[in-house]
C-alpha cells in the first residue's frame, strides 16, 4: 500500500514538474520589466540621482578628459573625429553591442572603443576592466542617460542574440542553475539577504558598493558565474558579448542609467 | 513492496560517491551505512558556504540573512521521512526536473563546473547523513 501511494505521489510529482517547466519557460512580460533601481534603498537611490554624490561620476569625469586627450601614433583624440560627445555619442550605448562587419560578430561598447583606439589612433588598446577603458566607456554611455535601450534591428545579430539566450537558460556550475531560474522566475525574492533583481543591464559601467569601484557588465556576469560555482568566461569572450546582446534585448525600452549605483 | 516501484540502481562511476538505491520517492538506506549526527547537521545547514540558507529559512535565530525562494525547513521532519529527505538532498531533480534545488550528491551531467568544485558533490555522503538526521528532528 505504501508503495502504491509512493507511485501515485511520484506520478503527481512528474505532472507538477511538467507544469512548472511550462510556467517557468515564460519570460517576464515587457510591462513588468523594471530596473534594479526600483528596489534600491532610499540612500542608494539618492547616491545615483545626485551627480555630486554618485561615485561613478569620478570615472565619467576621467573619461571626459581622456576623450579630449590626443593619443597613439596618429596623435588624435576621440574628440578630433567625434566632436562633442554630448551630441555624437547620444544614444550609442543604448544600441550596443552592435555588429562589426570586419569581425563578423557583435562587439560591445568597450570593444568598440578599443577598436577605435587601435585602428584610428594607432594607440595601444586598453585592457578590459582597466581604469581608462571603464572611464571612457562610462563617459560615452552617460551620453545616453535617459534614452530607452534600443537594440538595433539587424538580422546579422540574431544568431548571436540567440546564443546569448541559450546561455541565459543553460544550467551550469556545481549548483546547476540557469540565469533564468533566479532572474526570470524568482526576481523580487531574497537570496539570503539579497533581493534578486530582474538583471537588466541598464546602468553599466556601474558603481557597485560591494566592489567599492566601477565595473563592467562582464565583471558582473563573471561574479554571477562564480556564485554558481561555474567557470566564468574571460573578459571579451564571445560568450560574454552574446550574453550582453541578449540582456540588452531583454531590457529593451528601459532607460539607460549610466553611471548606475548598486549594492 | 512491489518491484515496479524500485528504480534501477543509480550508477555512479566516481569513486568519491557511494552507490545508493532509490525506492519510490526515497532512498531508504544511509549513504554511509551509519546514522548521521544532528548537531553536525545543524551546523552544516547554518553555514552559508553550504548554500542551504541562500534559498531556505529555518529555525536559526542567529542567522540574520535567510532566503525565501524555497519552503522553510521548519517542520521538514514532520513532512518527510528520513528516506524521503535523503532523496530530496541527493537528487531532487529526480522528483521535479525543473526544481531550483541542486542535487547535492551528484558530479555527472553538470556544465562548466569551476576547477575547485569539479568532480566533487556539493556535500559529502557523511554531511548529507548529518543534515538528514538534523532535518528529521524538525518536527513542528
Amino acid at each position: 500500500m505504501k508503495a502504491a501511494r509512493g507511485t501515485q505521489r511520484l506520478a503527481l510529482g512528474v505532472l507538477l514538474a511538467a507544469l512548472a517547466t511550462l510556467c517557468s519557460a515564460a519570460e517576464i512580460p515587457l510591462s513588468e520589466r523594471r530596473s534594479g533601481y526600483a528596489d534600491l534603498g532610499r540612500e542608494t537611490k539618492a547616491m545615483q540621482d545626485d551627480d555630486t554624490a554618485n561615485p561613478g561620476m569620478l570615472s565619467v569625469l576621467e573619461g571626459e578628459e581622456l576623450w579630449k586627450t590626443k593619443s597613439g601614433t596618429e596623435v588624435k583624440a576621440c574628440a578630433d573625429c567625434h566632436g562633442d560627445a554630448r551630441a555624437s555619442m547620444k544614444g550609442v550605448a543604448a544600441r550596443y553591442p552592435a555588429f562589426d562587419a570586419s569581425r563578423g560578430r557583435p562587439v560591445n561598447l568597450e570593444q568598440r572603443i578599443n577598436i577605435c583606439q587601435a585602428e584610428r589612433q594607432q594607440a595601444k588598446p586598453s585592457a578590459y576592466e582597466s581604469k581608462e577603458l571603464l572611464a571612457l566607456t562610462a563617459f560615452v554611455a552617460m551620453q545616453s542617460r535617459g534614452e530607452p535601450i534600443a537594440p538595433p534591428d539587424d538580422a546579422r545579430l540574431t544568431p548571436f542574440r540567440e546564443a546569448g539566450r541559450q546561455l541565459f537558460f543553460r544550467r551550469q556550475g556545481q549548483l546547476n542553475l540557469g540565469c533564468n531560474q533566479c532572474h526570470d522566475d524568482n526576481w523580487s525574492k531574497r537570496l539570503a539577504g539579497n533581493l534578486i533583481p530582474q538583471a537588466h543591464p541598464t546602468g553599466y559601467p556601474i558603481y557597485r558598493l560591494e566592489w567599492q569601484s566601477i565595473g563592467s557588465l562582464q565583471r558582473r556576469l563573471r561574479n554571477c558565474m562564480t556564485g554558481l560555482r561555474a567557470q566564468p568566461y574571460e573578459f571579451g569572450a564571445p560568450e560574454n558579448v552574446d550574453m550582453e546582446l541578449y540582456l540588452m534585448w531583454r531590457a529593451r525600452g528601459l532607460p539607460v542609467e549610466t553611471p548606475a549605483v548598486r549594492p | 513492496m512491489s518491484l515496479a516501484t524500485v528504480q534501477p540502481l543509480a550508477t555512479h562511476a566516481e569513486d568519491a560517491l557511494h552507490p545508493y538505491q532509490v525506492v519510490g520517492d526515497a532512498i531508504p538506506a544511509s549513504l554511509t551505512g551509519k546514522p548521521g549526527d544532528p548537531a553536525r547537521g545543524r551546523a552544516i545547514v547554518a553555514n552559508r558556504q553550504n548554500t542551504c540558507l541562500l534559498c531556505h529559512s529555518g529555525p536559526f535565530p542567529e542567522e540574520r540573512h535567510q532566503g525565501n525562494l524555497s519552503p522553510s525547513l521548519q517542520g521538514a521532519g514532520a513532512r518527510w521521512t528520513a528516506a524521503e529527505l535523503r532523496l530530496r538532498m541527493v537528487d531532487a531533480s529526480r522528483l521535479n526536473p525543473a526544481t531550483i534545488m541542486p542535487s547535492y550528491y551528484q558530479v555527472e551531467g553538470l556544465t562548466r563546473v569551476a576547477g575547485a568544485w569539479r568532480g566533487k558533490p556539493i556535500l559529502s555522503a557523511e554531511q548529507i547523513e548529518d543534515v538528514v538526521s538534523y532535518l528529521s528532528t524538525l518536527r513542528d
